[in-house]
Parts: C-alpha cells; structure tokens; sequence
C-alpha cells in the first residue's frame, strides 16, 4: 500500500450488510493514510452512503460505477490501487473488467454467503480478500487491516 | 441509465451468470467476434465483462451481455448495421495486422545466410 496515493473503492450490489459498513471503514483509513479515496457504486449504493455518512466524514469522491468505467476506458482517470467489493458473479464482472482496463493494483474483497465458490472461479490477476460474511462485518475487517497494515 | 436501455432491444438470457451469457451468445449466433472488457458500443455503453467477451451477429441484430451489478447479466439483442459493420471491420484490421506480424517474422527468418561462406563464418 505504500506506492498507492491514489484508490477506489467499487461497491458491488449493496443488498450484502457488511459491504457498507466495510466501504465506510476501509475508506477512513485510506483517508487518513494520505491516501485520496473515490468510492464508485451504483445509485442505489451511493445513497446508502450518503445517507451514513451525511456530512462526509469518511467519503470524500463518490462515482457512478458505469461512469467510473467509462473514464478509465477513455484515460480520463486511473488509480493507483483498487478494492472491487463482490459478493456475486455481477461484482466479479465488474472486478474482471477493471483488471482488464485499469494499470491499478487490485484487491478483490470477497464476501456473502458465496464467498468460497466465487473466489475459486476468479481467475485474474488481483488479491484476494475472502470472508464469509453477510452481517458481521468484523472477519472481513480483519481480513482488511492485514492487507492495510 | 445507460442508451441501450433507452433503445429497441429484445432480451434472450435475463439475470444470468456472466459465462452462461457467452456461452448462449457462442451457441446462437452467426458469426461470433471476441472483444476486450471495455469496447465501447452505441453511444455510450462500455461492455463490462470476463475476458474473453463474446459479441455475437444473427441476421441485422447485434447479441452482447449487459452486467447490472443487482441483477446479473443479460443477453441483449439490437438491430444495429453499424455496430456490425464496425465489429466486422475490427475483425479484418486485426487479420491484416496478423499478417503483416507473421510475414515479417518470415522475412526475418528468410534474411539468414545469403552464401555458403556466410553460413561457414557462423
């Protein structure tokens, strides 16, 4: 982490608990790294994280994810570092694209009921981050400060 | 919103996973091109998908996946002479250029010794 001055967060669907509160958390320490943090998602889940961190205490950027692939597509904007959050094969095709597309670092944060089958059919390039949580989100945290630490 | 969900298309495979949505593009189309995660189609739509990305053309309608991170993937199906033209011409500059690749490496394999007194030196 110590190359990385620049890092996004790409929400999957939000309909898995642990994945707000991790957004959240992961994005403070980021934050408070030095590092600058965009958090990418679909409305639905930027809402969400508006509504929990109303005055902005943790987010700084937020992104529509489309939009946020778009940009990179175009070299309109890239990062030094990306968590692609995934609790499902849409968050993985998500993950797959920004492998392709994007020269950041990726760490592939796996969670939800599915976790262990999902991360054995990643098969690209990225770090993996795996715990099967869908409402305690501390496994993943742990999971989390090793890679951050 | 993206512009294909503002456009006329017919839906074949809904709320799938990823590979069966290449997989159904793969089996029931007439021609088959692979593009990268990224390539962009109509006005606004960068395909997000696992390599390789199947796009698929049956008749004058263009089959590509559509990924909503809620709701999965999706075979999508929209008439369109243009994106074909572009897929196909894609297809023939990536031929051409392999081509091009394989008869300069054959051109270089060809310069080796000119005489029989070259190859003796060596």
């Amino acid at each position: 982490m110590d190359e990385c001055k620049t890092c996004l967060l790409m929400m999957g669907c939000p309909e898995v608990p642990v994945q707000m509160s991790i957004v959240l958390y992961l994005s403070n320490k980021l934050k408070n790294s030095g590092i600058d943090v965009t958090v990418a998602g679909t409305d639905a889940a930027l809402k969400l994280l508006k509504v929990s961190d109303i005055d902005g205490c943790y987010v700084d950027k937020t992104m529509d994810i489309d939009r946020c692939i778009a940009d990179i597509v175009e070299k309109k904007i890239d990062f030094d570092c990306c968590f692609a959050f995934m609790h499902s094969d849409a968050g993985l095709t998500y993950a797959a694209t920004m492998s392709a597309i994007s020269h950041a670092k990726l760490y592939a944060v796996i969670f939800g009921n599915h976790a262990e089958s999902l991360s054995d059919t990643l098969d690209f390039p990225a770090e993996k981050i795996m715990a099967k949580a869908v409402h305690n989100p501390i496994p993943l945290k742990n999971k989390i400060d090793k890679v951050i630490a | 919103m993206s512009c294909v969900e503002q456009m006329k298309y017919k839906l074949y495979l809904e709320r799938t996973s990823f590979k069966e949505a290449r997989e159904y593009i793969e089996k029931n189309s007439e021609e088959v091109y692979y593009v990268d995660p990224g390539y962009k189609i109509f006005k606004d739509y960068y395909i997000i998908g696992v390599p390789p990305v199947a796009m698929g053309v049956r008749g004058k309608e263009i089959l590509f996946t559509y990924v909503k991170p809620c709701h999965g993937t999706f075979v999508m199906g929209i008439d369109s002479d243009e994106e074909i033209a572009r897929l196909r011409d894609r297809e023939s500059e990536k031929i051409k250029s392999s081509l091009k690749g394989g008869m300069k490496a054959k051109a270089e394999s060809s310069g080796a010794p000119a005489s029989f007194a070259d190859m003796y030196r060596k």
